[in-house]
């Protein structure tokens, strides 16, 4: 079975948002500057959204007449919400780390090692 | 503001004014001042504040019930006399007292126990005069203390290397004892009731030992203490008998109750049973007809209707009686009286202000105080018991004084012979006679401590055998202390304005005067009466024996006597002050009628005016009525046996002692017999060793042996025991517990070395060993736990 020629269905939604995840993965794995880093946290999330919303459409499920089906969008946009926040907190971190190693690259940080 | 508010509060605060100094002194006293001194400026101004405030209290007292100022109602007859009985008193009518509870310091079941207050006449006048005399020995003390200022060589006491003793002065710490006494003494008075005043009596005996014993490195000196307060111990037993007696029969403490409920008013304030007592008598029938009747309301009426017969019938009048006798006891032991004397003489160990304060003018007295307030309870076979204890008590001492040569005991005897003169004059029911003599004795006896102090401060020495001729040296003491003998021998002018005398004239008359109306009303003890004449007699014998040895005649010792000198002004003054007290302290305000005397007759108990009716255990008891005694033809008779006896004793001490006409020394050979028990004090002290000391010594030295033996020796067995088990549960700790709690802590240091290589700091690394791990995670999963996934 091709997927390429099969109709657009859950499948494909979660292969884009397993994608999505492994790139953001790769990035922050790859990446010594942190804002790449905190790009990379923003794909893993938005690979999860695109799971929920996936999971929670009534369409793609087959189950329309049983909800409305809004169940998914709604934790998607409160990780929106939370990914925002992170966000900010997180350049606030980025900014002090600028301010004391004169530099953003993660790989400098090493003050809390064990 | 209201009387009945004030006045407690002005005596309270003088009563808590003392206290206050005393709580100063025991933190700050060392450091206030050189050597202390300021603590003798805070315990003066505290007594002289409390003085003054005393002193508005009576003013107040005074402006508020004013004394009787109408004709011929004072006691002596040198006011206007018209008519057969021209002096239809008064008394009584104004027993007003003012009493209540300031706090209440617990109840137990139907006892209750409160700091409260009576005040009356007499309680405002024993304010005035505990304030005063202790003013001025206070002032005095200054001076006879100031050795202790720095640092003190005792020279009777002998260390066991040979050397005499040095110490620190302790010159705050008796002011500080001195304001505690005070507080003590003004809160004995002031008590509303009898177990506040019970804590009193036991506090100023706590002052009392702990001033006898100020030089306690002297063995005499601690041993006096002791015995002090030991024998007091045995007073306040019977003491505390009486209390319970009370107690338990009329279920109050409380001074206004128990005079409500001995002498009901509407009985015209008659002794009586109080219903109490005869109930506790009569249990035995009360159960009886408990058992008989139908219901406890009938009981109850058929009890109440027979109280009044079985009262008849003398059921609980041995208690009362025993509570009056208890009550005695106890003043016996505080105020010396046969035959608890023996303490009194050797308290004379103590510094002589001490003596001056303590065991002459206040304390002591406070036994006569309280056979006093107690009066209304007494019933004739008490008062008859009080009256013989007396005048054996005043004869006795007497008789010793008469062959004492050391000149505190001389004074100390006859402290202890006036106490027996008031306790006796008390006994025939003469109740202002035996508190006016308290009163007028206070002064000058104070005053004859406070000379002999004097003298003993100038020569070094109490033996009178050493002195002589120091009226020269010492004019100023001579003189006062003449007047203190003057008036403790009662010298004075009859019949002239009606009589004119020192304090003592007045006060002893009135004694007399008194023995004689009990004489007549009880011949079968009227040998009473002449053992007080000869007593008075005396008195004035040993008392001018005491001045002409000290002051008159030739010096004995030239060493005494060069050495000898007037003590400084703060001595000096006091001595003045008391001497003009001595003099006037029994006179009325000129052309007023007010007075000490006319004051305690206001005073007076309710119900005693008339006599006791006769006893009922012995019937043949009457006592007379006190206004009997102040008849004109009585009290005159009375002043000529009295300053006829006084004036035969100052005779004889004059041909004895003052002009040297006679040779003492024969006098004694003559009576060697008599001179040997009068100078062994009749053998008392030797007579309570054999009994009493020497068994508790034994019984002391028994426990003490096994004490030592048996308790100590099981303390230190099991002491030994319980450092074996420590030893052993010390090593069970050190090698067991101890290792493994090592081994425990050292394997997990050890394991937080290896982990921490993990933290790296490296996020990236992180961020791959998450994701990895993740994987590996699900892959295991996958393998193992396969349902997950079908």
């Amino acid at each position: 079975m091709n997927p390429l020629t099969q109709p657009i269905g859950l499948s494909h939604y979660l292969v884009v948002g397993a994608i999505l995840f492994v790139c953001g993965i790769a990035c922050m794995a790859a990446k010594r500057n942190a804002l790449g880093v905190l790009m990379g946290i923003e794909l893993v999330l938005n690979g999860a959204n695109l799971n929920f919303i996936a999971f929670g459409s009534p369409l793609l499920r087959g189950e329309a007449n049983q909800t409305i089906g809004l169940d998914g969008q709604l934790i998607a946009l409160t990780v929106i919400v939370l990914a925002a926040a992170e966000a900010a907190v997180a350049l606030a971190i980025a900014l002090v780390y600028y301010r004391t190693h004169a530099t953003i690259d993660v790989d400098r940080g090493e003050e809390l090692k064990g | 503001m209201d009387i009945n508010i004030l006045l407690p509060r002005l005596l309270a605060a003088a009563w808590l004014l003392p206290l206050a100094s005393f709580a100063g002194i025991v933190f700050f006293g060392p450091r206030l001042g050189k050597g202390g001194k300021g603590s003798g400026y805070v315990a003066t101004g505290a007594i002289l504040l409390a003085f003054v405030l005393s002193a508005t209290a009576l003013v107040l007292w005074l402006s508020h019930s004013p004394l009787p100022l109408g004709e011929g109602q004072g006691v002596r007859a040198d006011l206007p006399v018209t008519g057969p009985h021209p002096n239809p008193l008064p008394m009584g009518e104004g027993t007003k007292a003012i009493s209540g509870d300031w706090y209440a310091l617990g109840a137990l079941g139907d006892l209750k126990i409160t700091i409260g207050y009576y005040i009356d006449a007499l309680t405002l006048a024993m304010f005035v005069m505990v304030s005063l005399v202790a003013s001025c020995i206070h002032i005095y003390s200054f001076g006879y203390m100031h050795e202790e200022l720095h640092e003190v060589t005792d020279p009777l006491v002998t260390l066991k290397n040979g050397e005499t003793l040095r110490r620190r002065g302790r010159f705050h710490r008796f002011f500080q004892y001195f304001s505690l006494f005070c507080f003590s003494m003004l809160g004995l008075v002031l008590a509303g009731n009898v177990a506040m005043v019970f804590v009193f009596w036991e506090l100023v005996g706590i002052c009392s030992y702990l001033l006898i014993g100020f030089y306690h490195e002297r063995r005499s000196a601690s041993n006096a203490g002791n015995k002090a307060f030991i024998v007091n111990r045995v007073g306040d037993f019977g003491m505390i008998v009486g209390l319970m007696v009370l107690w338990t029969g009329l279920g109050t403490f409380s001074f206004s109750e128990i005079f409500n409920q001995v002498r009901p008013a509407e009985n015209q304030h008659q002794l009586q049973v109080p219903e109490g007592l005869v109930r506790y008598a009569a249990r035995a029938e009360i159960a009886g007809i408990v058992r008989q009747a139908p219901d406890l309301e009938t009981a109850e009426k058929q009890i109440a209707e027979q109280v009044p017969l079985w009262r008849e019938k003398g059921f609980g009048y041995g208690w009362l009686v025993l509570a009056g006798l208890g009550i005695f006891c106890g003043c016996v032991g505080k105020s010396a009286q046969f035959p608890l004397h023996v303490w009194l003489p050797d308290a004379m160990e103590g510094p002589t202000p001490v003596s001056a304060l303590i065991h002459a003018a206040t304390m002591v007295a406070a036994g006569v105080y309280l056979a006093g307030r107690f009066f209304p309870v007494f019933t004739p076979e008490v008062l008859l018991v009080i009256a013989y204890v007396g005048c054996i008590t005043l004869f006795l001492a007497a008789t010793m004084a008469l062959v004492a040569t050391d000149i505190k005991r001389v004074l100390a005897y006859s402290t202890v012979s006036q106490l027996g003169y008031m306790m006796f004059a008390l006994g025939l029911g003469g109740w202002i006679a035996g508190l006016f003599h308290l009163f007028t004795h206070a002064c000058f006896k104070a005053l004859l401590f406070l000379c002999s102090g004097s003298v003993i401060h100038a020569c070094g020495t109490n033996e009178m055998p050493q002195m002589g001729g120091l009226l020269k040296k010492m004019p100023y003491t001579a003189w006062t202390m003449l007047v203190g003998c003057l008036a403790i021998a009662g010298a004075g002018v009859p019949f002239i304005l009606g009589g004119i005398g020192l304090s003592g004239f007045y006060s002893k008359d009135c004694i007399i005067a008194m023995g004689m109306v009990h004489k007549e009303a009880n011949p079968l003890h009227g040998w009473l009466f002449y053992v007080a004449v000869i007593g008075a007699g005396m008195t004035s014998f040993y008392m001018f024996r005491l001045w002409f040895m000290t002051f008159s005649g030739k010096p004995r010792d030239a060493h005494v006597h060069e050495h000898a000198h007037e003590s400084p002004r703060s001595m000096v003054v006091p001595l003045v002050i008391l001497a003009f007290l001595s003099v006037v302290a029994a006179w009325n305000l000129p052309s007023t009628r007010w007075g000490l005397e006319p004051l305690l007759r206001q005073a007076y108990p309710a119900g005693a005016e008339t006599g006791n009716a006769a006893g009922a255990i012995w019937k043949t008891v009457a006592i007379p009525a006190e206004s009997a005694s102040h008849d004109h033809a009585v009290h005159g008779q009375a002043t000529l046996y009295a300053l006829g006896m006084a004036l035969a004793g100052f005779l004889v001490a004059l041909a004895y002692y003052g002009l040297r006409l006679l040779d003492p020394e024969r006098l004694r050979r003559t009576f060697a017999p008599l001179y040997w028990v009068f100078i062994n004090k009749w053998g008392f002290d030797r007579l309570y060793g054999w009994l009493f000391v020497r068994g508790s010594l034994v019984a002391a030295w028994a426990t003490a042996a096994v004490d030592r033996y048996v308790i100590d020796g099981l303390a230190d067995n099991s002491a030994r025991a319980v450092a074996l088990c420590a030893r052993l549960d010390d090593w069970f700790d050190r090698r067991v517990v101890d290792r493994l709690i090592d081994r425990l802590a050292g394997f997990t240091y050890a394991a937080g070395l290896r982990l921490r290589r993990l933290q790296t700091g490296n996020v990236r690394q992180y961020v791959m060993l998450l994701a990895v791990g993740t994987v590996v995670l699900f892959m295991l999963m996958s393998f193992y736990v396969r349902s997950v996934f079908k």
